[in-house]
């Protein structure tokens, strides 16, 4: 019982991602991909969740809380290039 | 190592100290210390006269590479004596000559006695050699001595092309007869002479026999300047005067002559040899004749009548061979040929190097060489012009000299081969002596010319740049000893004919002397009346008209057009040879990475797909497919989708932003295939470099400028699709097809019982597969150090800012 519902989960995460990339694909504009980008990200913490327990296994919780953090750190990322139009600003060290 | 390879080695090891010499003892001429050594060499070849007087020979081995069989065998029997001592001998002569040619102060005489002297070591080196390998090395020794002393005035242009000229026609045919050498020893399963000609009748069946024959006489043509290689030989005479005298009459040329003379025991049964070189040798010897006339530069004649005597005696050895191909002539031909070449070549060393060192002597002395300009010298130079009499009316073939006797023996061996009943018309026969006499009346005609233009005529001291005068006396030391040698061995023949001539002959085929006896060499003055007198007579007489009426027939010449000249077809052939290749060259490398890209991958498909397509490898097996979930197919889906995304891109910040979208799903793959540790390591590089990635951006100009759609190019989408089906394929043909178990068993059994761990990846990494590891770290240092490398110096050349500020 169980394992159908996990996989159902999984097949409508799957078709949340389908989703997902058809507004990256689609745009219109840079903001909207780099949403769903993160959001992409996001799902991802889910379908790996519901993969471990699929698997039955506890070696992917690392994986959830980096990619996590990753997210994080690539949507600021993105943010601030398409604020600044740069990353990491060259100016402070001189 | 023995005295004779101590010999051959003489001369390099005289040659390291000479720049010491010419330091030490700058008030000395070098050339005194040098000329002690060839000295003492023809003293010691002296030694072993009585040796091959008996036919004997002396055979010495020194281990070099024995266990390819390559030894420094030297063999010493008449031929090579022969050799030796005109190399020898010769060389102290020119030497002793170039002591007084060569200026002490002007000249850089160490180079000059370096490059002779290490010509002399090499050209004793081939002629005593026995080892085919070590003949070769010799051989390229001596093309690489002979090209550094035609560039020894290397400031001008003229000595530089002839140089090149000269370096590329000799290694030309010094490779093709290292291919020879191959196959004859591949053939006869060894590399030393003597045990090849030991099976001569079996290489003659061998169907690489003529393939051999063809390579090693592209060699000896090519050094022996025949037609149509004899073309370097005329631009060889920028070289200094000692250099053509002793190279390009004595030495050098005769080493092509030598090694038909060497391997005549081995090919001479063949048919083709007589052919081959007879045909070649004789057309090389009328033609050259015919040329030689036109010439204005003295040196010029000579080289063309060097050209047009080495054909001569080229002739002779092939001819000779008739008599071992077909049976129903008597080996006296044979005889009669090989001796006429022997001495005939022991006559154009002596004639040729003294007018050479005569030619040296009037340009040392007036300034040209022109025969336009000279003229009436003979009241100013009486010895010189009695040296040029002596050389050219030998030449000529004219009594009394030395050149008589060898072309009246000439002319009996093509007389002789008349009786050869060839094709069963006696007419074509005729061919060779009718080609002999029209080339013997040429010779007659440029001898003169070499006396008379010179010696006789009007004197033109306004064309003139010196006052001409006789020569020092040193500078006539050694014309007038080869002069002598002329007259003495016109005079007395059979001086030579058992000690030198009866030895090498019997070296060239030993087959042919019945054991215990020798070949019968008898050289005299008079033979009564027969047909080879008459015909000197005749091309005396001819000669003489000819050269009296030459202004009348002189523009025959103007008949052959400058365009087809051989020199034509190779300064053409060279020129077309860099255009080519150099317009293929720029055809290709376009410069594009692209293009070369494209290169790349189309040879990829060719290379694996004609693979796949030759070998049947494809394979499909579905045996071992695990099942595909719903999930799987939607995030499939996704990866294609964004993949698709990156290639329509409008803009690049899309085409960044869908990569990290192919990068997560990757890395949910890794999930899904349950490989933690992968997953990990590939999200947090995909973050990474998508940050390089946006990192790169604010350096690229603008965005708006690159942000067009790319161009279809259905090229590139062939190639791309190409590659893909490509890998697919192999993918497929690799999943279902496995040979054996994998060996990851091992890892899951001792992962835990032998290295302590329990995560297989990781004790795999640092563990089992340690080393893989230690050089990873070693390339992300690599990376890390250069990007900081790179950045450092750009900003250090660019000053405060970098270029886009």
């Amino acid at each position: 019982m169980i394992e159908t519902v996990l996989q159902l989960s999984l097949l409508l995460l799957a078709v949340a991602m389908i989703g997902l990339i058809y507004r990256l694909v689609k745009g219109p504009t840079i903001p909207d991909r780099v949403i769903a980008l993160d959001a992409m990200g996001v799902n991802l913490v889910s379908i790996t969740a519901v993969l471990s327990m699929l698997l039955g296994t506890s070696n992917y919780l690392d994986v959830i809380l980096l990619i996590g953090i990753l997210a994080f750190i690539g949507t600021i990322a993105f943010a601030k290039f398409l604020e600044k139009g740069e990353v990491i600003e060259h100016d402070r060290d001189q | 190592m023995s005295l004779l390879h101590w010999a051959i080695l003489a001369p390099f090891i005289m040659a390291i100290f000479v720049p010491f010499l010419r330091k030490k003892a700058a008030s000395i001429h070098t050339g005194w210390f040098v000329l002690i050594l060839p000295v003492v060499l023809f003293g010691t070849f002296l030694q072993y006269l009585p040796v091959t007087t008996n036919n004997d020979s002396v055979m010495q081995t020194a281990s070099w590479i024995p266990s390819l069989g390559i030894n420094f065998t030297v063999y010493m029997d008449g031929l090579s004596l022969l050799f030796a001592l005109l190399i020898s001998g010769i060389g102290s002569l020119v030497v002793l000559y170039s002591i007084y040619y060569l200026s002490k102060t002007k000249e850089s005489l160490h180079h000059f006695y370096v490059y002779l002297l290490m010509f002399m070591g090499s050209m004793l080196g081939v002629v005593l050699s026995d080892n085919v390998i070590m003949l070769y090395m010799f051989w390229e020794f001596t093309s690489i001595s002979s090209f550094l002393l035609i560039a020894y005035w290397y400031d001008r242009e003229r000595s530089r092309y002839g140089a090149l000229k000269s370096m590329l026609i000799t290694v030309f045919g010094g490779l093709m007869m290292l291919g020879g050498f191959l196959v004859l020893s591949i053939m006869g399963n060894t590399f030393s002479i003597r045990e090849l000609a030991a099976q001569a009748t079996e290489l003659n069946e061998h169907p690489l026999f003529l393939l051999a024959m063809i390579l090693v006489l592209l060699g000896a043509f090519t050094k022996s300047a025949q037609f149509p290689f004899y073309i370097w030989l005329p631009d060889a005479m920028e070289a200094p005067t000692p250099v053509s005298a002793y190279l390009h009459s004595a030495t050098m040329v005769k080493a092509g002559i030598y090694l038909v003379a060497r391997f005549s025991p081995i090919f001479a049964f063949s048919g083709y040899w007589f052919w081959i070189v007879g045909t070649v040798g004789l057309f090389t010897m009328v033609w050259a004749s015919f040329n030689a006339v036109k010439q204005t530069d003295l040196k010029g004649i000579l080289a063309f009548s060097t050209v047009s005597q080495l054909g001569l005696i080229m002739s002779l050895l092939g001819i000779g061979a008739a008599s071992l191909h077909f049976d129903s002539l008597d080996d006296n031909l044979f005889t009669t040929a090989v001796i006429a070449a022997i001495f005939h070549l022991i006559n154009h060393a002596t004639f040729k190097g003294s007018l050479f060192m005569v030619v040296g002597i009037i340009d040392h002395e007036t300034g040209t060489r022109d025969i336009r300009k000279l003229g009436g010298l003979m009241s100013f130079m009486p010895i010189t012009f009695t040296l040029s009499v002596i050389g050219a009316f030998s030449m000529a073939g004219l009594p009394p000299f030395n050149g008589f006797l060898s072309k009246e023996m000439f002319f009996l061996s093509m007389v002789q081969l008349m009786e050869l009943n060839l094709f069963n018309i006696d007419t074509w026969a005729v061919l060779f002596p009718v080609l002999a006499w029209v080339g013997s009346v040429f010779t007659f005609i440029y001898s003169m010319i070499i006396v008379f233009k010179v010696f006789t005529g009007k004197f033109q001291p306004e064309k003139l740049e010196k006052k001409p005068h006789e020569a020092p006396v040193g500078m006539l030391i050694s014309p007038i000893i080869l002069a002598l040698l002329v007259v003495v061995f016109g005079l007395f023949p059979n001086l030579l004919s058992y000690s030198l001539i009866q030895p090498a002959a019997a070296a060239i085929v030993p087959s042919i002397i019945p054991p215990g006896e020798q070949l019968y060499v008898n050289i005299y003055f008079w033979h009564g009346i027969n047909a080879e007198l008459l015909m000197t007579i005749g091309v005396v007489a001819v000669g003489i008209l000819l050269y009296k009426f030459m202004p009348k027939w002189v523009r025959v010449y103007e008949y052959f057009p400058g365009k087809i000249t051989l020199n034509q077809f190779y300064n053409a052939g060279l020129y077309a040879a860099e255009r080519g290749s150099n317009a293929i060259t720029n055809a290709y490398m376009t410069g594009f990475i692209r293009t070369y890209l494209v290169y790349i991958f189309a040879f990829f498909i060719a290379a694996l797909g004609f693979t796949m397509w030759a070998k049947d490898a494809f394979r499909y097996d579905a045996s071992a497919v695990a099942p595909i979930g719903l999930y799987e197919g939607c995030l499939i889906i996704v990866l294609l989708a964004a993949t698709l995304t990156i290639l329509m891109a409008k803009s690049r910040l899309t085409s960044i932003i869908s990569l990290g979208a192919v990068g997560y799903t990757v890395s949910l793959f890794f999930v899904i295939f349950r490989a933690p540790d992968l997953a990990l390591t590939q999200l947090v590089i995909e973050t990474v470099s998508t940050a390089l990635f946006l990192l790169c951006f604010y350096h690229l100009p603008k965005l708006s400028r690159h942000a067009e759609k790319r161009r279809f190019q259905a090229g590139n989408a062939i190639i791309a699709a190409g590659v893909g089906i490509i890998v697919t394929l192999l993918g497929i043909s690799a999943h279902s097809s496995k040979f054996f178990a994998s060996i990851n068993e091992y890892y899951i059994e001792n992962t835990y019982e032998k290295a302590g761990g329990e995560n297989m990846v990781n004790v795999i990494l640092v563990d089992f597969r340690g080393f893989d590891t230690l050089f990873e770290i070693a390339v992300l240092s690599v990376a890390a150090l250069g990007i900081y490398g790179l950045i450092k110096l750009r900003l250090e050349k660019g000053g405060e800012t970098n270029e886009n500020k």
